[in-house]
């Protein structure tokens, strides 16, 4: 699908400001690095929008030694809010706003729309195990200790146990945030990425 | 990590946000960006051409000259920029590669020049994109054609000793201009060959009447001359082959290669001959053997270069050959089944049947028309004129068709070469770039606990063991430690994957264990642990066998220490004691205090219960702390 015919503008910088938090010279910055992302070999990156192929391109680039191609399909959804096939700057800006500078609850709200591949509000068991497939794809083969073939299914038992409080098999978005914010792990990992601008 | 994507860190870190809901552990600190500088422009002044760029955009390569600190060196204070007294049109393309991530080779330049320029800024050749690869390519190899020619010829006075006297007699067979030798015998074999050639025309001329009235030929008239000069000029070729077989450096691929058959061939009618007795039945046969012996018309390609290159071009356009030839017969078998049946009614005709018109069609669609077969029907005469007109279309159509085809094959079939050598070199690269960055990641992870300890701590006097690296990297080992801690797995090499695999699969060997132990650097299979770097062998490291069932079981350090509070401890505590550890070593690599767990079965203590129960598969953290003011440094 050619979109390199496609110019898309960016609303003004003033608006962006007022709808993120970012400030003007960090708006300046990201979009920059939105506009140019460097050596991307095979897809050229259409001005102004970034389509799936190149944002799983670049989110390999920073995982080596695994297959980050399903957990950056997730991401990408994640992003494009509104379900076009790619991100604009304004998305771009926004999600980053969410996770960089929102409060823990939006941030809270971001990861559950993450799982939730089907936007229907609830996590199954399979949706999460397919997120914890992605994750568990990024890591490779050569692990230590070996990767077992049923490490993702524990991992999402461990998940659900922790999440599900009334067990009926679904992680709803208050179920989450009431159980994140009784872990105080998640809590302050939460915060890690605080000043990455 | 491709530093060209450096300006996606932020957004890939923003991403880990998704993990850590799921992370059943407490994620490692990000490194702090120490000086934290607001982006600013630089100034590159290029003999006297002033470039800016943003300082960001050239810290992209950090192992290039102009990203790291070596442009420092040439740093003015006075006009506070770098001025650089290299070429400003070659420094465009430079700074492009900066900006766009691609490095582009403008075609008015100089080859040897634009390499100057890429070695002094560092720049590895091999990241030319693909638009501008070729060209780069292809005048460097003329270049480097150029400069070998040169040496050749400088090298031809000299002799090399180096070479053994088979290596010398191959190189004269195949480059006669080598030495005096190498050129006589060059010309003696030609001048045999065509002596070999012309006699074996000569011996079918008729030269005389022998009393008897019979035009003899005169290979029969004076056949003792004509044998002797066949059996000088197969002695000829015998001892060639014979000297070309010792002297090549892979027999097997001479004895298959296609001018050794050409000789094969050339000399065997002779051997054949001898051996046969003159039995008439036979020779009847032997004779037509003798026309093999035309195929010494061939050796002469080892002398000629052109004929070594219509081969090569014949070979490689066979398939199009192979398509007219195809094309033709359809069209033959056609009109000679046509001709036929038009010719069937016609008395005394000569198209006696469909083979036999195949030579009237033939002779007809190559507009020869030798006229042994004429059509004498109407119908005939019609369908024989449609057939001459065609056979000019499609006769003289392909052939400049082929003729340009055969360019364009030849040149694609070079640049296809070609296409897949970089594919080849392309995906190496990839795949060296891509453990490159793991390595790097994992080299910084066993020295990353150093770091970090020594940091947190600020020793000054140990600083000099840490390893600076970028700030870029190290976000990005960041990012990759999260993504470890989340899936409580770790990222090894293959190396010690393998190793690993083959160790679970002998698991009956507890008891060589304890050496192998403090030789995995940083291993750990339990999160919320600490790691520390053991270089040294453990002090009194017999560790009883029966404790270790899996070769995936911890052992670890039991430190005295004084109280500690819990043992999902904050990070401070751990960090005092871990430093503790850690000073002596790196100061005198040995360890102070070291108690070795004792093997009791596993009756968990309330410490070894609150820990969150690591999902990791496989591997239990078995070793239930002694007393609750011990702090568990595992050590691998």
């Amino acid at each position: 699908m050619e979109m390199a015919t496609v110019r898309h503008r960016p609303e003004a910088l003033e608006l962006l400001e007022a709808q993120s938090k970012f400030t003007k010279k960090e708006l300046q910055i990201l979009y920059r690095g939105f506009k140019n992302p460097g050596a991307i070999s095979f897809y050229e990156c259409p001005s102004g929008v970034v389509n799936e192929e190149t944002f799983k391109e670049i989110y390999s680039q920073f995982f080596p030694q695994g297959d980050s191609t399903t957990y950056a399909h997730f991401l990408f959804n994640a992003f494009d809010t509104d379900h076009n096939g790619s991100v604009s700057f304004e998305d771009f800006v926004m999600g980053l706003s969410i996770l960089l500078r929102g409060t823990v609850q939006e941030k809270l709200n971001w990861a559950f729309n993450l799982y939730d591949i089907n936007k229907d509000g609830y996590i199954t068991k399979e949706e999460m195990l397919d997120i914890m497939k992605a994750i568990y794809d990024m890591m490779g083969k050569c692990t230590y200790p070996v990767l077992k073939e049923d490490a993702p299914r524990q991992h999402v038992e461990t998940f659900f146990q922790k999440m599900d409080k009334n067990k009926d098999g679904v992680v709803t978005i208050d179920e989450f945030i009431e159980s994140c914010q009784k872990d105080e792990n998640i809590m302050r990992s939460m915060q890690l990425f605080e000043n990455v601008i | 990590m491709a530093a060209g994507v450096a300006a996606w860190l932020p957004f890939a870190r923003a991403a880990a946000i998704g993990w850590m809901p799921v992370a059943n552990c407490p994620m490692p600190l990000a490194p702090a960006d120490k000086n934290k500088r607001q982006d600013e422009l630089i100034i590159l002044n290029v003999s006297g051409r002033r470039f800016q760029t943003w300082r960001t955009t050239l810290e992209r390569y950090p192992d290039t000259l102009l990203g790291s600190t070596e442009k420092e060196f040439f740093f003015n204070e006075d006009t506070k920029e770098y001025f650089f007294d290299r070429d400003p049109e070659v420094f465009r393309c430079v700074l492009n590669f900066y900006r766009t991530g691609k490095l582009h080779y403008p075609r008015y330049e100089c080859i040897s020049a634009y390499d100057d320029e890429l070695a002094f800024y560092g720049i590895l050749p091999e990241i030319i994109g693909d638009c501008c690869y070729e060209e780069y390519k292809d005048r460097k190899r003329e270049n480097a054609e150029r400069l070998m020619d040169d040496n050749d010829s400088e090298n031809n006075q000299e002799s090399l000793p180096s070479l053994s006297f088979r290596q010398t007699m191959w190189r004269a067979f195949e480059n006669p201009h080598t030495s005096t030798l190498a050129l006589v015998f060059y010309y003696v074999t030609g001048f045999f060959i065509a002596v070999s050639v012309i006699t074996n025309v000569v011996e079918t001329v008729p030269c005389g009447t022998v009393p008897g009235n019979k035009e003899l030929p005169c290979g029969e008239r004076y056949a003792v001359a004509f044998f002797c000069l066949d059996t000088a000029c197969v002695m000829i070729f015998t001892v060639e082959y014979l000297l070309r077989l010792f002297a090549a450096p892979s027999r097997y691929r001479f004895i298959r290669s296609v001018m050794s058959i050409i000789d094969v061939v050339a000399i065997m009618p002779y051997y054949i001959g001898l051996v046969m007795t003159n039995n008439e039945d036979v020779s009847g046969a032997f004779v037509t053997l003798r026309v093999f012996r035309v195929f010494r018309i061939f050796k002469f390609s080892r002398h000629s270069q052109g004929l070594r290159i219509l081969g090569y071009t014949l070979k490689s356009c066979a398939s199009e050959l192979g398509f007219l030839l195809f094309s033709l017969t359809m069209a033959i078998i056609i009109f000679a089944t046509v001709m036929f049946y038009a010719e069937k009614g016609s008395s005394a005709s000569k198209f006696t049947s469909i083979p036999a018109s195949f030579w009237y069609t033939i002779v007809t669609m190559t507009t020869l028309g030798y006229g042994d077969m004429v059509p004498k029907t109407i119908a005939g005469k019609i369908f024989g004129s449609i057939c001459s007109l065609s056979g000019v279309l499609v006769i003289a159509l392909p052939v400049p068709v082929i003729v340009s085809n055969f360019s364009r094959i030849y040149h694609q079939n070079q640049r296809a070469d070609k296409r897949r050598a970089q594919k080849k070199a392309r995906l190496a690269r990839i795949r060296v770039a891509k453990t490159g960055s793991s390595n790097a990641y994992l080299h910084s992870k066993r020295n990353g606990l150093l770091n970090e300890a020594l940091e947190l701590t600020g020793s000054p006097e140990d600083e000099h063991l840490t390893k600076t690296t970028s700030l870029i990297e190290s976000q990005h080992h960041h990012l990759l430690h999260c993504l470890e801690k989340t899936t409580n797995h770790e990222f090894i090499d293959e190396q010690m994957f393998e190793q690993n695999c083959m160790e679970s699969s002998m698991q009956n060997y507890p008891s060589t264990r304890s050496p192998s132990l403090s030789s995995h650097p940083g291993l750990t299979t339990s999160c919320c642990s600490r790691r520390s770097k053991k270089t040294t062998h453990l002090p009194n490291s017999n560790l009883p066998a029966t404790r270790l069932r899996s070769m995936q079981e911890l052992s670890t350090i039991h430190i005295q220490g004084s109280e500690q509070p819990s043992l999902t401890t904050s990070r401070s505590s751990l960090n005092l004691k871990a430093d503790d550890v850690l000073r002596p070593n790196c100061k005198g690599s040995q360890i102070t205090t070291a108690i070795i767990s004792i093997p009791t079965p596993p009756a968990l203590t309330p410490e070894g219960e609150s820990r969150p129960p690591p999902s990791s598969p496989g591997s239990t953290t078995n070793i239930p702390p002694i007393g609750s003011n011990i702090v568990k440094v595992s050590a691998l």
